[in-house]
């Protein structure tokens, strides 16, 4: 008997082979991807009550970025040899695609758009700095000190242009991630055309809960006033994004129990067992039904701004657990139950290994210093103004 | 139009970065991608042959009866004759290799015989099994039976 | 330097005899004539695995584990016990993948029966297409291997099989698999498990070759691959497969 195995697995099946590492990934990168939306949403969308947290969204999005292959790199059995996946592509692989997909939204979208917005107070900081701060902004304007208001108004021509180019490559550098999944005809837990779509609208959530946190915690440290009018559009726009990222786990929910396949009752035995903490009362009751009634108190009512700012905040942490937890789901849940369907296993989270919760911990506290450095280094807010220059 | 390049000339630089980093990545991708690459599909040719060269444990039974031919002879005539030897005798290319220096040891007739042929539920009815301790009455299997060819 | 004609036209003819009589010496010597080397594009292997013939000796999951090295508590192939009571899910177990065969039978009054399995080595396989870099791969004559050196460890692969053969090796952290002993059949050996199972359950088959029993056996015998519905076009064919196998 196989402590951690009940009934029959195969033999290979009874230790998990992509753990906290691999669902902490699509969590990372699913943040990126939604701070970037957020983004989007002033630059391409227009809607100019969320201009407040625009640079903010952009460097978060860069912050958790830069984070993103390392917990790949440290799962692999073979770190040093992942840049095979430059050199060779396998071009039916949907993960050959991750580094193109990556460097891609690296270097031509996100550093392309910060340099633009930035472009301005980094000629303004490389004059008025010293020593080797002056070193590093100058490093930053690339040999150009050209702000006239003629080259301002390319570079917001750029601007949206990239930022177009932009929305869909934040689908495309997250949404493969749920291909990934989605197209494994192995694993009946995995495998449905909804997951790519299912990802991308929780990563959409999880982002823009992100960037509202940050932009609370940061205006709290730096003791300048919240902009209600961004915070509520923020909130809303939250709002809409989760009940469409609901309905379709809903879905996906609703078709499994409906068509009952030759999977499903050895899944449905699962979810009720191993998963019911993670998935009933972590994914579902507390990071999406609650948040979601928060949320939908505030368009029904009118609560006073101390209330709202409260409720934003509770509601936006509850969804960014429970959207990891529902990489959780995917990641964890599809390893647990056997392809014979006879059988589960166990999965152990280990401590101080290399894939274990200390890495894990590590590596989601990383982005936000990051983030710090990086709000030192390019300040978002001039001089206690929360809008920009 | 002079006027735009001048004010759009900034662009030209995080141009070039790219441009550079792309080249420098070429150069280094001629280096490193092994020359046998790609021969037979996108895999590394070399690997059929790392894999082909692997050194063998099981000698296969025509080796054995090289030397040991009247063992194959009565081995052939009986019940056993589709059974190979290293089936009971374990993995001998190291004795094939160099007879005399690697000996190989008896097989344990205790254990052996009944993994095949104790009785079980679950083993094809027409495969001649029996209760051993019943069958032998603590007697080795070898006592009755010539393993090679077993027939009573 | 300067070479006259005249000078070229001497060193041209002893390079000439030179070659002509290495060629003679090494046919006299005995080079390995090119008719016998193995090649590739005239195999396509495959394996029949009879349902009635297995005894669960678990012979064939020890001799691969010899042969290949394989680390203990992997199995690049195993054996499944099955106890199917008539409307209910089968009962399976496959005892550290039947390395040390089976204990008793528990009931008498069971279908119950043996079902060796190892890698498929599908000819569309799932696994090979999943891999980022080309680090496994079908090779020419149908095998399903893995490139130890190329292998980053991602596991993709293992996740994308849909019959559990693949494995992390724990030393090397790269993926490991049934190769379907890719260095014996090359030289003209059968497969280790095919040599030592007793009672000719597994047998290597070579699909191309038109004098192998698998042809005759393919169109004599009701046979079935596992998971036929996942179309990996697997080249395991079992003979006698019973509906309840997984």
């Amino acid at each position: 008997m196989i402590p951690g195995v009940d009934g029959f697995i195969y033999p290979n099946e009874v230790e998990l082979q992509w753990g906290l590492l691999i669902v902490l990934y699509p969590y990372i990168t699913g943040l990126v991807a939604g701070a970037f939306i957020l983004a989007s949403l002033e630059r391409v969308f227009k809607v100019q009550a969320v201009r407040p947290t625009y640079r903010l969204a952009l460097l978060t999005a860069l912050a958790f970025l830069l984070v993103a292959p390392l917990p790949l790199q440290l799962h692999l059995g073979h770190p040093e040899r992942s840049l095979e996946m430059y050199f060779t592509p396998h071009r039916s692989s949907a993960m050959a695609m991750f580094g193109f997909v990556y460097l891609w939204y690296l270097m031509v979208v996100l550093l392309l758009e910060i340099w633009l917005e930035y472009r301005a107070d980094i000629v303004h900081l490389a004059r008025t700095t010293a020593g080797w701060r002056r070193l590093v902004y100058k490093l930053l304007t690339l040999g150009s000190e050209n702000v006239s208001p003629e080259a301002r108004q390319i570079d917001d021509k750029m601007s949206y242009v990239v930022t177009v180019i932009g929305i869909p490559s934040a689908f495309l550098l997250h949404g493969y991630v749920g291909f990934i999944f989605g197209s494994i005809k192995a694993n009946p837990w995995w495998s449905t055309p909804l997951m790519p779509i299912v990802f991308l609208f929780s990563a959409m959530v999880s982002g823009i809960a992100a960037v509202l946190v940050l932009y609370m915690a940061f205006m709290k440290v730096e003791k300048m006033p919240i902009d209600m009018s961004c915070l509520d559009t923020i909130a809303k726009y939250l709002f809409y994004t989760f009940v469409i990222d609901f309905s379709l786990e809903m879905l996906d929910l609703l078709h499994r129990t409906y068509e009952a396949d030759e999977s499903f009752h050895s899944l449905d035995f699962m979810v009720h067992t191993r998963l019911w903490g993670s998935q009933v009362i972590l994914q579902i009751c507390v990071g999406t039904l609650l948040p979601l009634a928060i949320l939908a108190a505030n368009q029904l009512w009118r609560f006073s701004e101390l209330r709202r700012k409260a409720m934003y905040l509770v509601a936006s942490l509850l969804t960014m657990v429970g959207i990891f937890a529902m990489r959780w789901n995917v990641v964890i849940g599809g390893q647990l139950f056997s392809k014979s369907f006879l059988g589960y296993t166990t999965y152990k989270v280990e401590f101080a290994a290399r894939e274990g919760l200390l890495s894990a911990i590590g590596l989601m506290a990383l982005p936000f210093i990051i983030v710090v450095v990086l709000v030192k280094l390019l300040p978002p807010w001039a001089e206690g103004k929360a809008s920009e220059v | 139009m002079g006027r735009l390049f001048q004010n759009a000339g900034h662009l030209i630089r995080p141009a070039l970065v790219l441009l550079a980093g792309f080249g420098v990545f070429l150069v280094i991708r001629a280096v490193v991608v092994p020359k046998d690459f790609g021969e037979y599909g996108h895999y590394r040719a070399g690997a059929l042959d790392m894999i082909s060269a692997r050194p063998i444990s099981y000698a296969g039974h025509s080796q054995c009866v090289l030397c040991h031919d009247q063992e194959a002879k009565v081995h052939g005539g009986g019940k056993h004759a589709n059974v190979a030897c290293e089936a009971c005798h374990g993995p001998l290319a190291k004795h094939t290799d160099d007879p005399t220096a690697n000996v190989p040891k008896l097989p344990d007739v205790a254990n052996l015989c009944r993994r095949c042929h104790e009785k079980d539920a679950a083993k094809p009815k027409g495969f001649p099994q029996v209760d051993t301790v019943a069958h032998s009455q603590g007697m080795l299997c070898n006592n009755c039976h010539q393993p090679h060819n077993p027939q009573l | 330097m300067d070479l006259s004609r005249r000078d070229l036209f001497k060193i041209g003819g002893k390079l000439l005899v030179l070659a002509s009589a290495g060629a003679t010496l090494e046919e006299i010597i005995g080079a390995a004539p090119p008719s016998q080397a193995y090649r590739m594009a005239d195999h396509w292997w495959g394996m029949i695995i009879d349902i009635d013939k297995c005894i669960g000796c678990g012979n064939c999951v020890r001799a691969c584990s010899q042969e290949n090295h394989v680390p203990a508590g992997y199995f690049r192939t195993w054996v499944e016990r099955y106890q199917v009571e008539e409307g209910k899910q089968p009962q399976v177990d496959s005892p550290n993948g039947a390395m040390d065969g089976f204990p008793p039978s528990k009931r008498e009054d069971l279908k119950s029966f043996f079902v060796p399995k190892l890698c498929n080595q599908c000819a569309s396989s799932p696994c090979v297409q999943v891999c980022p870099v080309g680090a496994t791969f079908v090779s020419p004559d149908g095998v399903v291997l893995v490139d130890e050196t190329y292998c980053l460890g991602c596991r993709y692969c293992i996740q994308a099989c849909p019959y559990g053969c693949r494995y992390l090796h724990p030393e090397k952290h790269t993926v490991d698999k049934c190769t379907l002993c890719y260095h014996r059949i090359t030289k003209g050996l059968t497969t280790a498990c095919c040599e030592s199972c007793p009672t000719g359950a597994r047998q290597l088959v070579d699909f191309k070759n038109p004098k192998d029993p698998v042809h005759e056996f393919l169109r004599n015998n009701k046979v079935e691959v596992l998971k036929p519905y996942m179309a990996t076009q697997a080249k395991v064919y079992y003979k006698d497969l019973d509906g309840a196998v997984r």
